[in-house]
């Protein structure tokens, strides 16, 4: 194999030297994965913005229920009279916040983002192998965020049945006031839904055909092995969803009951069909995000990946088993308490491929000659952080414990601490690791520090506690915890963590305008400002379009740092060749 | 805010809360573990002139050691909670003899039916009430679960119970209250704008004192049959 990449390699030159695409084609309507890459970037991270401005109104209602936000007299009356925040769009807010995090935000970050900017660098490959495809999978993705926004102006409010969207809550209008706006959110995921399975497959065909000569299999970084399993998954379980919402708006609109139980539906099929979805779907949250952080955390610590066999088998572990665990979400549901019994075994075997990355990554910087650099901050937190939610994993998996736990903040804080403290600490990683490759200039790093200073601080702040609310019994998605006496001895954490979240917020614009600022006012970064070993810093940054002036040939790992074959540098190029290297084959290879 | 559980007041309390402090315990061993680790290497290997990384690829035997720890301790977790599981939901587990009670969520109360004097459901002699349930102490309880509407969620924090109540399914679960008192029960599934204050009042009587108020409920509710669930 490996053989399409040095065919096109003549082209790729030609590009190189001249660029006269016109501006339309260049950067608006363009088949690059760089620039789909980089137009994801701003995407999510506007979806990001909104999700956070949701979080801070959830936030003040339940820091000081029933009193009117400040500012927030410009909403309409329908949704807060006065500033007064409504019960009814209370439980949009909790809907769309976790929509948008989890389907605008965090899952295009990771694979529409740097799916599409890494992989074709990363292997040597020109571009992706159905650049079109790629397009569009971008396009589809902007009217499925629109139709999303759209919700919340049209009448009867946004959806409001969680974003788990549980029937028959959100397949009868009637329970909820909401009809429109859950039909709005069942479109626009099935649009997303589209795209996503567009750019996975285009990811899984490129990894499989287009890797350069000499990048074998076990030469992939753990990045692009990450990104390719979690396209698998992505290829398997969007289907899935997009079935379910289909028969959901059936329900909703042609008079269908599949989740109806008046006439003969079954609520509790919509919660198998979603969370078969849905676990997957967490670890599609957390598998590049764990690719990443590994090749951040080896070029800070100087140092090979630890165990980079056992690493390739625990991604691919998890992706496996990640589809025989979906009913621990289900324990008290009234599903068969056997089947409960056996979802929490294949739950807890599920957290060992955790603990083994856990332990590699320790592994890595043992011995290291660690340098701190802004991404290097953000990975060794993400292990910091996405080890406090895999240990609260276990309490929730454990089915007597979570008999007490399900449906608290306990849950809420297990969530943030995976998706947050893991999924985004690994992001602010490699947007700061690759920004200088897609910009040629550098984040400034002084601002770098303190945005995640103040992050990992506020957010520590914020979501540890909640785990104490959740020992309390504290219910989430609720509106006004003060209904409750025995919540009422809890209000002063809650106030403490609403004003922490502010806070978090706030130091969110330091990243933003350092992002911004970096753009135009950043430090020129030179191909290969970190030192890297991979095929994306042996290429101008930004890579002109075509990625390579020349295929490069591969002639080792990815994580050859400190090696004694290195002589005057600690690092050394995957595609630099040494005097003892051979060329790898450039015919098929059968590798 | 803290990590220890609030006071409990049901039978099976006691083991849940056991399992949690022993999850609690090797959770925060592995916790102090990474952490305590994590900051010595950062101050450790932090970069220094001149300073060389060691070359290593890793090493099998630390491998196995971690791997092999890990799942034998989740394993001992599972095995331990599957027996306590079984006590509290298994399909076999309601005792014999147990007091029945129907719960029926409806957006967004709790209507709560009591047998009559023939200690059967359904058999037209029920009491039903809104919003309390009044329970007799140290007796076993099978609350029979239905829903209205949405999926609710029945939840009493002292006695460490949750299960749904799905509409189209009849679900049964049991506990036993240990200590006389009131307690609440809440919604723990979102079920619709009023979903923050679906609560009701749990009050645990000693025995004699649970069927003083039964009779009278009773009479009351046979003087003025709808009067007590308008109320
Ligand atoms: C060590 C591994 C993990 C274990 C053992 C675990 C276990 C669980 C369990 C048992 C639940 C259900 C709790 C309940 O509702 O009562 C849950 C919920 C959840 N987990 Fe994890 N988890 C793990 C890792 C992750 C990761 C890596 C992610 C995502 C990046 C994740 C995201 C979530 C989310 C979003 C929910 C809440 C879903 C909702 O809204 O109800 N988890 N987890
Ligand atoms: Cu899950
Ligand atoms: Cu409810």
């Amino acid at each position: 194999m490996a053989s399409t990449a040095a065919v096109v390699h003549e082209p790729a030159l030609e590009h190189a030297h001249a660029d006269d695409r016109p501006f339309i084609r260049k950067y608006i309507f363009s088949t690059d994965h760089k620039i789909i890459g980089i137009q994801f970037l701003l995407m999510s991270l506007f979806f990001l913005l909104i999700g956070g401005m949701l979080a801070m109104v959830i936030r003040w209602q339940l820091g000081f229920p029933g009193r009117a936000m400040p500012g927030g007299g410009v909403l309409p009356e329908t949704m807060a009279p006065g500033g007064i925040v409504l019960p009814e769009f209370y439980n949009s807010l909790v809907t769309m916040h976790g929509t948008f995090m989890v389907f605008f935000a965090i899952m295009p970050l990771l694979v529409g983002v740097f799916g599409n900017y890494l992989i074709p660098l990363k292997i040597g490959a020109p571009d992706m192998a159905f650049p079109r495809i790629n397009m569009a999978s971008f396009w589809i993705a902007v009217p499925a965020g629109l139709i999303m926004l759209a919700g919340f102006f049209v009448e009867g409010g946004h959806a409001a049945a969680g974003w788990t969207g549980y029937a028959p809550l959100s397949a009868n209008p009637e329970l909820t006031g909401v009809s429109l706006g859950q039909q709005l959110w069942c479109v626009s995921l099935i649009i997303l839904g589209l795209s996503s399975i567009m750019g996975s497959f285009n990811y899984i065909t490129t990894i499989i055909n287009m890797r350069a000569p000499g990048m074998i299999w076990f030469r992939l970084p753990l990045s692009i092995w990450a990104l390719f399993i979690t396209a698998i998954l992505v290829l398997l379980a969007m289907p899935i969803l997009s079935g379910a919402l289909i028969m959901l708006l059936f329900d909703q609109t042609l008079g269908t009951h599949f989740f109806l139980p008046a006439q003969g539906g079954q609520p509790l099929l919509w919660q198998h069909l979603f969370w078969f979805f849905g676990h997957p779907e967490v670890y599609i949250l957390i598998l590049p995000a764990m690719g990443m952080v590994s090749d951040i955390i080896a070029n800070g610590s100087r140092k090979p990946i630890f165990g980079y066999t056992s690493m390739v088998l625990a991604i691919i572990a998890i992706g496996a088993l990640g589809w025989g665990v979906w009913g621990h979400h289900m324990f008290m549901s009234g599903m068969n308490p056997t089947l409960g019994t056996g979802f929490m075994i294949s739950t807890l075997l599920i957290s060992v491929p955790s603990a083994i990355k856990t332990f590699n990554w320790m592994g890595t910087m043992w011995g290291g000659n660690i340098r701190f650099h802004v991404p290097m901050l953000h990975a060794v937190a993400f292990v910091s952080m996405f080890v406090i939610g895999g240990l609260s994993g276990v309490f929730m998996a454990t089915t007597p414990v979570d008999i007490y736990i399900h449906d608290t903040y306990f849950i809420v804080a297990h969530l943030h601490y995976v998706l947050f403290g893991g999924s985004l600490f690994a992001i602010f990683a490699a947007v700061t690791f690759w920004y200088p490759k897609m910009f040629g200039r550098l984040m400034n790093p002084l601002w770098g520090k303190v945005h995640f200073w103040l992050t990992f601080i506020f957010f520590n702040a914020v979501f540890f506690p909640m785990h104490g609310l959740g020992a309390q019994g504290h219910m989430r998605r609720i509106y006004d915890p003060t209904e409750y006496e025995f919540l009422a001895p809890l209000q002063g954490v809650n106030r403490m963590i609403t004003i922490s979240a502010f806070l978090l917020f706030t130091a969110q614009i330091i990243f933003l305008v350092n992002f911004i600022a970096g753009w135009f006012k950043g430090a020129k970064a030179g191909p290969n400002p970190w030192q890297d070993n991979g095929l994306e810093w042996a290429t101008p940054s930004p890579p002109p379009h075509g990625n390579f002036p020349v295929t490069p040939h591969v002639y080792r790992g990815p994580y050859e740092f400190s090696s004694p074959l290195a002589v005057d540098d600690d690092y050394l190029p995957q595609s630099r060749k040494l005097e003892t290297d051979r060329e790898p084959a450039v015919l098929p290879a059968g590798d | 805010m803290s990590w220890l559980l609030p006071p409990h007041a049901s039978s099976y309390a006691a083991d849940i809360d056991w399992l949690y402090y022993l999850i609690l315990i090797i959770t925060g061993i592995a916790f102090l573990v990474v952490q305590i680790g994590l900051v010595w290497f950062i101050i450790k290997y932090r970069a220094r002139p001149n300073g060389k990384a060691l070359y290593t690829h890793g090493f099998a035997k630390a491998e196995w050691i971690w791997t092999s720890v890990t799942a034998v301790v989740v394993v001992v977790i599972g095995l331990l909670s599957a027996g306590v599981w079984d006590r509290i939901k298994g399909r076999d587990s309601i005792p014999p003899g147990a007091i029945p009670i129907g719960i029926h969520g409806k957006q967004f109360e709790w209507h709560i039916s009591y047998p009559g004097a023939d200690g059967q459901l359904g058999t037209g002699d029920d009491l039903s009430i809104r919003n309390q349930l009044h329970l007799p102490l140290n007796k076993p309880v099978v609350a029979t679960l239905t829903s209205e509407d949405a999926i609710h969620s029945f939840f009493i924090p002292a006695f460490r119970i949750k299960q749904d109540a799905v509409p189209g399914m009849t679900i049964r679960v049991w506990f036993q209250p240990t200590d006389t008192g009131t307690f609440e029960l809440a919604c723990a599934e979102l079920c619709g704008l009023g979903h923050y204050r679906m609560r009701a009042v749990v009050t645990v009587h000693a025995e004699a004192e649970y069927q003083r108020w039964l009779d009278e409920r009773g009479r009351a509710a046979a003087a003025s049959p709808t009067a007590l669930l308008q109320r």
